[in-house]
Parts: C-alpha cells; sequence; structure tokens
C-alpha cells in the first residue's frame, strides 16, 4: 500500500506544476511506470484518487505507460529487452546484465488548464 | 527548525508536514517518531484553455532528495548506512543484536527501528547498549528518507561507524524508497520457500546483498538453497548471497566480514573522491 505514498507525491509535483505554470488545474497527466519499480500500476490509479481528492489535481485523468526493461550486457555489450524475473542478455543468454530502464517511476508530462486570458 | 528538510521554514507549499508523500510527524516522549497522520488538502481551480507540459519528473523525486541529503550526512561522518528488508519475522531484529554483540568492540553501531507499531524491537536493540531510535510509521508499510532524516538528527555521533536500518516488515513496499543508505540487504528466511526472489523480485532486485537466514532449520523443511540462488539472480544478476542462522552463529563471520570489506571499499572511494576534488568537505554540519 506505499502506492498511497507515490500517488501523494505525484499529487505533490501536479500540484506544484499547476502552481508554476499559474494553471487552474491538470486535466490529464502521463506517468512512466518500469515492472521494476515497486508499484503496481492498478494500485497507483486507486490511490491516486484518494490523494488527489480536494485538490487542484482532483480531476485529472492518468494515463500510464508501461516502460520496457533493458539490459545492457556486460559480456557482448548488447542492450536488448528482458524479462522482468529474468534479467538474462537477450543476444548471448549471459546474466551479467545491468538494468538500463525498468525500475523508473516518472511524470512524464502534464495537460494543464489556463485561466481564460483576461482580454479586454 | 528542522536542519534535515527545512520544515516550519515557511516553504510550506512545497513541503506541508500535515499531509503528502512525507507524512507529518511528531517526536513523541521515549523516542520515537510517529508518522502517518492523515492527508490533507490543497485548492481548486476554474476552467479554461489547456496546455502541454513535458515534465520528465522522477515522481519520488522528494524522497531521493533527502535520501540524498541522508547520504551525504552520513558519508561525512564516513558511516556505513545498510536498510535491512524482508518480510515480517526473517530475523532482522535477531540478526541486528548478534551483529552488534560480535562487533562492537570493533565500531560504533547504531539502529533505526522502522515498525508500524510498538517499540519491541528498538527495545531489543538498547538491550545490547547500542542506541536506537524506533520509527513507527502507523499506518505506512515503509520507512522513507524524510523519517530516517529525522531519526538521524535523534542519533548520537556516529563517526566512523555502522548505521543499521530495520525496515518495515514487508517484502513489497521498502522496495521503492532510497532511504540514503549504501545497500540494501535482503533476509530471506528459508522457511519463507525458494521462490520469494522471483514473487517479490522488485526487492531482490533493490538489494546488493540477500541473507539466507535460519538455515540452523534446513533439516526439518524444504527448501532448495541453490534454486533460491537461481532465482536470485534472475532478477539481479549482482546480488551477493551469504548463508547464516542468526540463532546459532553458524554463517554470521561472513556476514561480518562483508560488512568490513564494505567499509573498507567505501574508505578507499572516499579517499578518491577526496582525491579528485581537491579538498574534502566534512559533510554537513547539523549532525
Ligand atoms: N531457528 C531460527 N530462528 C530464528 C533465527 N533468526 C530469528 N529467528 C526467530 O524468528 C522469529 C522472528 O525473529 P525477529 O528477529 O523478531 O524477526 P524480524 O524480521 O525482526 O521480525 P519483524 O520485525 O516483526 O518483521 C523469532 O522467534 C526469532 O527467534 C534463526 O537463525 N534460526
Ligand atoms: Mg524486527
Ligand atoms: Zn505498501
Ligand atoms: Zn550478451
Amino acid at each position: 500500500m506505499h502506492e498511497l505514498s507515490v500517488a501523494q507525491a505525484l499529487v505533490e509535483q501536479l500540484d506544484a506544476i499547476v502552481r508554476e505554470r499559474h494553471a487552474d488545474a491538470a486535466i490529464s497527466f502521463r506517468v512512466r511506470i518500469g515492472p521494476l519499480s515497486g508499484v503496481m500500476p492498478e494500485l497507483l490509479t486507486s490511490a491516486f484518487s484518494l490523494a488527489a481528492a480536494g485538490s487542484a489535481v482532483e480531476q485529472a485523468a492518468m494515463e500510464l505507460v508501461q516502460a520496457p526493461v533493458r539490459v545492457r550486457c556486460q559480456t557482448c555489450g548488447a542492450e536488448t529487452e528482458a524479462a522482468m524475473n529474468r534479467l538474462l542478455c537477450g543476444a548471448c543468454g549471459d546474466w551479467h546484465t545491468q538494468l538500463i530502464s525498468g525500475d523508473e517511476l516518472i511524470l512524464e508530462s502534464v495537460e494543464l488548464q489556463m485561466p481564460e486570458t483576461a482580454a479586454q | 527548525m528542522c536542519t534535515v528538510c527545512g520544515c516550519g521554514t515557511g516553504e510550506e507549499a512545497v513541503h506541508s508536514h500535515d499531509g503528502h508523500a512525507a507524512p507529518g510527524y511528531r517526536p513523541v516522549a521515549g523516542g520515537a517518531l510517529h508518522f502517518g497522520l492523515g492527508p490533507a488538502g490543497a485548492h481548486v481551480g476554474g476552467m479554461s484553455q489547456d496546455r502541454l507540459v513535458q515534465v520528465e519528473r522522477d515522481i519520488l523525486g522528494k524522497n531521493n532528495g533527502y535520501a540524498e541529503r541522508n547520504r551525504k550526512l552520513l558519508a561525512g561522518h564516513d558511516v556505513l548506512a545498510l536498510n535491512l528488508v524482508s518480510s515480517p519475522g526473517s530475523g532482522k531484529t535477531t540478526l541486528l543484536t548478534h551483529t552488534i554483540e560480535r562487533m562492537r568492540d570493533e565500531l560504533p553501531i547504531a539502529v533505526i527501528e522502522g515498525d508500524q507499531q510498538t517499540s519491541f524491537d528498538a527495545d531489543r536493540i538498547r538491550a545490547t547498549g547500542a542506541p536506537a531510535i524506533q520509527i513507527n510509521t502507523g499506518k505506512g508499510c515503509h520507512l522513507d528518507a524524510h523519517m530516517v532524516g529525522h531519526a538521524l538528527e535523534q542519533l548520537p555521533p556516529l563517526d566512523h561507524g555502522l548505521l543499521l536500518i530495520e525496515n518495515v516488515g514487508n517484502l513489497v513496499c521498502p522496495a521503492a524508497f532510497d532511504l540514503g543508505e549504501a545497500h540494501k540487504v535482503a533476509i530471506l528466511s528459508v522457511t519463507e520457500g525458494e521462490d520469494k526472489p522471483l514473487k517479490y523480485p522488485d526487492m531482490f532486485h533493490a538489494a546488493s546483498l540477500m541473507l539466507l537466514n535460519k538455515i540452523d532449520l534446513l533439516p526439518h523443511v524444504r527448501f532448495d538453497v541453490e534454486q533460491c540462488i537461481e532465482y536470485a539472480r534472475r532478477v539481479n544478476p549482482a546480488i551477493e548471497v551469504i548463508l547464516l542462522s542468526a540463532q546459532s552463529g553458524e554463517g554470521m563471520e561472513a556476514w561480518l566480514d562483508w560488512i568490513r570489506r564494505e567499509r573498507q571499499a567505501r574508505a578507499v572511494r572516499q579517499r578518491a573522491l577526496r582525491h579528485v576534488s581537491g579538498h574534502s568537505r566534512t559533510g554537513d554540519q547539523a549532525a
């Protein structure tokens, strides 16, 4: 249930962006989650509605994108995709690999609702 | 007011202690810190034209900021910090008390204990004579770097020492939260089954070392040690593994040697860093 803490951090960041840009609210936003980030997408979605209640981002729709698990092989140097519970090199099969993507938890973009420009 | 995170300095909008990622904390008599005191609200806006902004921000950026602060502070005092993670009851506190008993003549040791409730574990540590701060997370299922920063403020100086952080017993949630430690150490007891590294890959991926504990029970349970290690390597090719029994003491020397090796490796890295940067920064004065 640490997804609630993650959701609260997310709300806080969105809130800060709304303020920084002098927007009225956030309409939608996009989050990129790696399978090894320790966060369950479904849980994050439900935690977000709890965390966002009463805030300027309450109405914002969350779009989740899964980041692929990618490894760099220390033996052959190839960068390949891997399964989250089998971090083998896709080229030579060696297990001396380093994770290059798959544990991230990133707020990619936000769609803001800007105030009516005070024409006239 | 708060030297770790600067709370109470008027940047309330950026960092409010009454909710959000860093929940309200209040120091409590007996040296325990209590977190998890309910969320807070904010303001609402109107309606109009839209704008898309690319931000690419780390969602746990704030926690990571606190973690970096803790890490700098610890490095400034030459402290090796280990974050011990496991499911409930795998033997973290037992391991800590025995580690302290065997190492306390060698270097100063302090402990930060994370539990949802009670200060039983901190009491067990204090019984060894080592200083311990209990953090109660309330409903929170993990420690975060902000809590640890406040606990650090309450610990006596620990120069050239070892800080052992016992996280909340939970194989899921603590994986995502950097506390500023040098390494996460995952403890798995042989009564839990060898498939755990595959079931909880995030945690075993995040750990540098896996301690297979309670090996005194191996004759009584079905647990395939080789298979377990193979599973752990699937999710973390670089993970180191030590078999031990915190109770019988078997394998404890290997664990202590691992700590000694890490301390030496750190000292070498620190010297190299200082060499590169010309002059040393002796870390934050606030301790
Ligand atoms: N047989 C055996 N029992 C052990 C060993 N290490 C710990 N235990 C027992 O396991 C139980 C749990 O130990 P703790 O040290 O409290 O475990 P913990 O991980 O700190 O538990 P939480 O803090 O509640 O998550 C206790 O009954 C210990 O005596 C061991 O090496 N062998
Ligand atoms: Mg314990
Ligand atoms: Zn959790
Ligand atoms: Zn390869």
